[in-house]
């Protein structure tokens, strides 16, 4: 008996012991990008996991100044949170009516939206169209296209949720006399929260770590998020590596966060694709 | 009957618009400019029929088949290791170990970091003398060390390994959603019956799986034959064009103005990727319902 719980112990050992140093992997790299943001130029530029001789705090004020970092984190708010509302309300609404009515002409616009959770958007053609608009380079365009790229997984995560909603609910709310958009917005809507949050917490994340739809939109730098300025950061300044770290640490501060926040929320959301 | 009224097209009108507008005509636009010899250098626009198309499968003006090779050759690579190992860690994590939910936000959290921060972070950690050669010289295995993204034979399997270091997580989060749907009860009566490991996991973590690693198999095609973040920021296309993905070659068509040669690029990876999500979801679930 003694030997089985023994033999049960080294199993979980070394069970524990593997699984850390394949963390290692993950966390290794991190600390590298962490701990090389707080040195002096020099000691940087020789890409080492020893600690700096003096803590360069510095370096944050320093690069907050030098990337325009305080502008960028504005626009990535405003970007990323417009366009994350834009998309839940009207993914949301489209895909309640999508799910409630199953004619062929609403299958058949649920396969429409479905096609966008698969194929590659074309940047070239929808800069294009965002010049007969009038909208390149602007804040609207790129809010509206960073909602329109969250519409069909939105479309196709609340799908899902609407069936477990009983019907009976809605027939009650229309015999109490609600109007449609009462029935929604005040009755349905509000029993969908973790969609919601999953919805909010994952096009947010998109819309923050998106570089290939500015890059090709978005041709004033003034109007960048932080993601792309750290590209032109590098660019600029591809030998300091303190201040690019301190960069990616600085644009990856409000991601971290909304991570550990919402990571039960990411985690049913990328769940939740799999019922697909 | 009241449905008509409650569940109106006008619900759907805002998100059709959008989508419409934003993705459907751009896509469709594309497939008709990719006719064209549209090109800013020059004046004029000309349909030219399958022109470009004929210039892409004879790479005239551009890398363009070794671009569709490598596309392949990523994604092919990276699905089978992202699944694998997706799947090691799912098993490793599922039960037994306490702290398994901190590993678990450990190994997700590189999917939440951004492609471009991660590649970026990656050529320092990289480079000739960079931490990752530290590493291999202090293990003692100095002679594995190599310049990793300029060496013509390492440039594209390091890309290959990086876009698996930030996806394995997430392919185990969607395993081990599947694991945690299988009944206890199962392998509690193969135990009883004196089934092993091997066994238990043959006849019955597999195919309860199934449906979760379709999903990741087929995610991870799409994303393999969609990269291009993680390669514009580790190798930008280079060393001589090895690491050239078909969304690299047309950021550079559309750089240098040639917007016929870009889009019928674009149509190029549209039909590939359509094609094989939608067979590889066929095939993989086909299976499934056969048994």
């Amino acid at each position: 008996m003694n030997n089985v719980r023994t033999l049960k112990k080294i199993k979980r050992t070394v069970h524990f012991l593997f699984v850390s140093v394949c963390s290692f992997l993950i966390l290794l790299p991190i600390y590298f990008i962490v701990i090389n943001s707080l040195k002096t130029v020099e000691e940087s530029r020789t890409l080492s996991f020893a600690f700096p001789e003096v803590f360069q705090w510095g370096n944050y004020t320093e690069v907050i100044k030098a990337a325009s970092l305080v502008r960028a984190f504005g626009n990535s708010m405003l970007m990323a949170g417009v366009s994350v509302i834009i998309c839940i309300v009207t993914g949301a609404m489209a895909s309640y009516v999508l799910s409630r009515r199953q004619t062929k002409l609403y299958k058949a616009l649920y396969i429409y939206f479905f096609l966008g959770l698969i194929a590659p958007v074309n940047y070239v053609t929808t800069l294009f169209t965002l010049k007969f608009l009038h909208l390149q380079n602007t804040y609207v365009g790129i809010i509206l296209e960073f909602g329109t790229l969250g519409i069909p997984f939105l479309v196709f995560l609340y799908y899902g949720f609407y069936e477990s909603i009983p019907r009976e609910l809605d027939e009650a709310a229309v015999i109490d006399g609600c109007t449609p958009a009462q029935l929604f917005f005040k009755v349905i809507f509000p029993l969908l929260k973790p969609a919601t949050i999953t919805g909010l917490v994952l096009n947010f994340l998109g819309a923050w770590n998106d570089f290939v739809t500015p890059l090709y939109l978005l041709s004033d730098n003034k109007k960048l998020g932080m993601t792309n300025s750290i590209y032109n950061f590098f660019g600029e300044h591809f030998n300091d590596w303190n201040m690019i770290f301190a960069d990616i640490v600085l644009t990856v501060l409000p991601i971290l966060i909304l991570y550990l926040i919402g990571q039960k929320y990411i985690v049913s959301g990328t769940a939740g694709a799999v019922k697909g | 009957m009241y449905k008509k009224k409650y569940y109106g097209l006008k619900f759907v009108v805002p998100a059709f618009i959008l989508y419409t507008v934003l993705y459907i005509i751009p896509t469709i636009a594309g497939m008709i400019i990719s006719f064209t010899d549209w090109n800013i250098t020059r004046p004029g626009v000309h349909f030219v029929g399958i022109q470009n198309y004929i210039n892409i499968f004879q790479s005239k003006g551009g890398p363009y088949l070794a671009s569709i090779s490598h596309t392949f050759e990523f994604t092919i690579i990276t699905v089978i290791l992202k699944t694998l190992l997706g799947l090691g860690l799912a098993l490793l994590l599922n039960k037994g170990l306490k702290s398994r939910f901190v590993f678990r936000t450990i190994f997700f959290l590189p999917y939440a970091l951004a492609p471009l921060i991660i590649g970026i972070s990656f050529v320092s950690v990289l480079k000739p003398d960079g931490p990752f050669n530290t590493l291999l010289t202090a293990i003692g295995l100095e002679r594995l060390t190599h310049s990793w993204l300029t060496e013509a034979s390492t440039a594209l399997g390091s890309t290959m390994a990086v876009e698996i270091w930030r996806m394995a997580g997430w392919n185990m989060m969607i395993l081990l959603a599947g694991l945690q749907m299988i009944p206890e009860e199962y392998y509690e009566a193969a135990s009883i019956d004196g089934a092993t490991a091997g066994q238990k996991f043959r006849k019955i973590t597999l195919p309860f799986l199934r449906p979760s690693l379709t999903t990741v198999i087929v995610l991870n095609t799409i994303h393999g034959l969609r990269v291009f973040d993680i390669i514009y920021s580790l190798t930008g296309g280079g060393p001589g064009g090895l690491t050239e993905v078909i969304n690299t070659q047309v950021f550079k068509e559309f750089g240098l103005g040639r917007y016929g040669m870009a889009n019928a690029l674009n149509v190029v990876i549209f039909i590939i990727t359509v094609v094989i999500a939608l067979s590889m979801q066929k095939a993989l679930r086909g299976k499934e319902s056969n048994e």
